[in-house]
């Protein structure tokens, strides 16, 4: 690594995040176990297999181009089944490829706060994906970072690149074991969505409730670049804070990004999605979803800024409320720099309208039946733009996590 | 006559309230097992709410009188209760609900509990002139006016209810599509078999009476007020009110009918 990246992380170690409560890094261990590696996903103990069915991930490795599984700070598991595609830890990746500097902290700035700054000064691998120019793998890859151990801080660095007019649809389950009960992720995500190339990103995260979690994330997408995201959080979190952002930089570069979120316990989440339209003609949509309960405090915020001709975004966020005890707050924001484009949002937040269940009682459904119909329904988003197999697949996760929560 | 005791449902003295106004008041009203009966009358008289109380919306609070429905007190069931013992409604005002597509809540009339739209809704949707498509809108959500009674016929045809209460069926419908609504209550009504063995019965809404083209009613009320003023003969009653309006409606057949 470059000697100045390190000096200006080191500069930003004890630099708070402009966001979220201030996360007290030291409490967290680097010292792990290593962990040695498996011949295939299905390998690893039965006691962990739920944890990681339940972030997404396939352990008969299934219609999966590729699989990649890190334990702590371990990569144990990383197998490509496709040509065209390649899959391995960042750390391998950085060895094997000196361009990639031009990749690492270049959409993040690796001194933004004291949680990117760990991360460099601290690493722990990650995922490298790459799909090669023009060719479409269409099965997806999954990747799951995946935390068993008490107290560790997990630094992850990933890096997805599409070549151009390839395609790439990622599956990401972060998951903890539920022998854990505290530790710490932090996530640097940096993906480039190259000339007429598209990536799909699913992101599952299977939090507890004492898990802190700091994911920083940004994507680039160039000419005729399609990046879509989806992202699921249904489980308790301790605190958890994000804010991606996807720049559309090339001419008719399209983002969209859903996220669902079902908030409980005492979660403490700030969560948004931004997008800068920088490129002619680009085009943005963000819509999330928020369900809190319990004494959950959530943030919702989502962001556009229009700098190019004939750019177009679109916000909407909506919150249910089920208790008097929790908090949503939605701040959705949007910035103009011209006067040829169209940005718009739409917000908001309420509870359970009486007469949407009246009228399901009056099809025949219990009052709790009623709400858990109103409750999916709410949550359920279109998902467009994936493969038929792997929209299949997200509906059937976005219906797993809802189960768990009904 | 019918005999004592085949009454399907026995409104007794009923005063409503809502949102602490009183919208009903000492409304007595029966229908028998097998019978269809229209509700006419002015914007606001309480036509829908008398709908609502009946189905146990709980925004409607009865605070005097008792509803029967098949002999047995209803009047402090939740609707889902009230439901599962063979009542159905189709709404004036439904409400949108967001993710919850047309097709979901036929299966959920059906009383299926989680269901794919299959052939079978797709089927019941073709006999409504629904089309696939339409079927997987969140429920609705953007529809016309016209399409929201087809969907809420739509729902009945899958729940098929031995009472059904229709809340204006007819208003906002073009002339093709109001045949094909009349002519399926005709069949939910089972209003083809002969008078004594009709198993179904009805309480129809309607200003315009444009449905009584296709269905015959056997009894009409005219509600003033929150209370039934005067009921008769469907026909006679529907050439009144359009001729003469409500006020004079209910004076004329109050002298001839009422006094019966
Ligand atoms: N939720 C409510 N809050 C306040 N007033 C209400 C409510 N629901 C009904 N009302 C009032 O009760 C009265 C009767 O309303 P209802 O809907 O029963 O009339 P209607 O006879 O069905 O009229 P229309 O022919 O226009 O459908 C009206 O004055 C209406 O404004
Ligand atoms: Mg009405």
């Amino acid at each position: 690594m470059s000697q100045e990246i390190s000096e200006r992380a080191q500069r930003a170690k004890a630099k708070k995040a402009l966001l979220g409560e201030d996360v007290d890094i030291e409490r967290y261990t680097t010292e792990t176990n290593e962990y040695g590696p498996l011949t295939s996903l299905g390998e690893i103990s039965k006691e962990y297999e739920q944890d990681l069915l339940n972030a997404g991930i396939e352990p008969t490795e299934k219609e999966r181009s590729g699989s990649f599984l890190q334990r702590d700070r371990s990569v144990i598991f990383s197998r490509v089944k496709y040509p065209g595609l390649e899959l391995m830890s960042t750390t391998e990746a950085i060895k094997k490829y000196d361009w990639l500097k031009d990749y690492l902290w270049k959409l993040i700035p690796v001194d933004m706060d004291k949680y990117t700054a760990e991360v460099e000064l601290a690493p722990s691998h990650g995922y490298f994906i790459r799909a090669e120019a023009g060719s479409k793998v269409t099965m997806p890859v999954q990747s799951c970072l995946f935390i068993t151990s008490e107290k560790i801080r997990q630094n992850v660095h990933n890096i997805a690149i599409a070549e151009e007019n390839s395609e790439l649809h990622i599956i990401t389950g972060c998951s903890v074991s539920h022998t854990v009960n505290s530790a710490l992720h932090l996530g640097i995500s940096e993906f480039y969505v190259k000339k007429g190339a598209k990536i799909t990103f699913t992101m599952v995260h299977n939090w507890s409730g004492g898990m802190e979690v700091r994911p920083r994330s940004a994507v680039a997408i160039e000419d005729d670049g399609v990046f879509i995201s989806n992202y699921i959080l249904v489980t308790p979190v301790k605190s958890l804070q994000m804010f991606p952002t996807m720049y559309c930089r090339g001419r008719n570069a399209r983002a969209t990004s859903q996220s669902i979120v079902y908030a409980l316990d005492n979660a403490r989440i700030d969560l948004g999605s931004r997008a800068v339209l920088q490129g002619e003609g680009s085009r943005a949509e963000i819509i999330s979803r928020v369900i809190a309960t319990d004494n959950a405090k959530v943030i919702a915020r989502g962001d556009l800024i229009g700098a190019a001709k004939h750019v177009k975004g679109h916000l909407e966020c909506r919150g249910l409320m089920l208790s008097d005890t929790a908090e949503v707050e939605s701040i959705p924001e949007l910035k103009a720099t011209r006067r040829d484009l169209d940005l718009s949002h739409e917000a908001a937040v309420g509870k359970i309208a009486e007469e949407e269940i009246q009228y399901l009682m009056s099809r025949g459904l219990s009052e709790e039946e009623a709400t858990s119909v109103i409750i999916r329904g709410f949550l359920n988003v279109d998902i467009t733009g994936l493969p038929d197999a792997l929209a299949n697949e997200t509906k059937r996760m976005f219906d797993m996590s809802l189960k768990k929560v009904m | 006559m019918a005999p004592a005791g085949c009454k399907i449902l026995d409104i007794k003295d009923l005063t409503v309230e809502v949102e602490g106004k009183e919208i009903i008041t000492d409304l007595n009203l029966c229908i028998e097992r097998g019978e269809v009966h229209v509700l006419f009358g002015p914007n606001g008289c309480g036509k829908t709410t008398l709908l609502m109380t009946i189905l146990g919306f709980p925004a409607y609070k009865v605070k005097k009188g008792r509803i029967l429905f098949k002999d047995v007190d209803i009047t402090d069931l939740p609707t889902n209760e009230r439901v599962k013992q063979g009542m159905g409604m189709s709404f004036q005002h439904p409400p949108e609900i967001r993710g919850v597509k047309l097709g979901d809540m036929v299966n959920i009339a059906m009383g299926r509990k989680e269901g794919k739209i299959d052939e079978r809704v797709v089927e019941l949707g073709k006999m409504l002139n629904i089309p696939v498509e339409f079927l997987n809108r969140d429920v609705n959500l953007g529809f016309s006016g016209g399409e929201v009674k087809r969907s809420e016929i739509l729902q009945l045809l899958a729940q098929t209810p031995d009472f059904l209460m229709f809340d204006e069926p007819d208003s906002g419908v073009d002339v093709e599509n109001i045949e094909l609504i009349g002519d399926l209550m005709n069949e939910l009504l089972g209003r083809e078999k002969i008078p004594s063995k009709r198993e179904r019965s009805g309480l129809i809404i309607t200003h315009s009476g444009f449905i009584m083209r296709y269905i015959k009613p056997d009894r009409a009320h005219v509600m003033l007020n929150g209370r039934i003023a005067c009921s008769g003969i469907p026909d006679e009653v529907a050439r009144h009110i359009i001729e003469e309006g409500f006020e004079r409606c209910v004076k004329v057949c109050g002298e001839k009918v009422c006094a019966e």
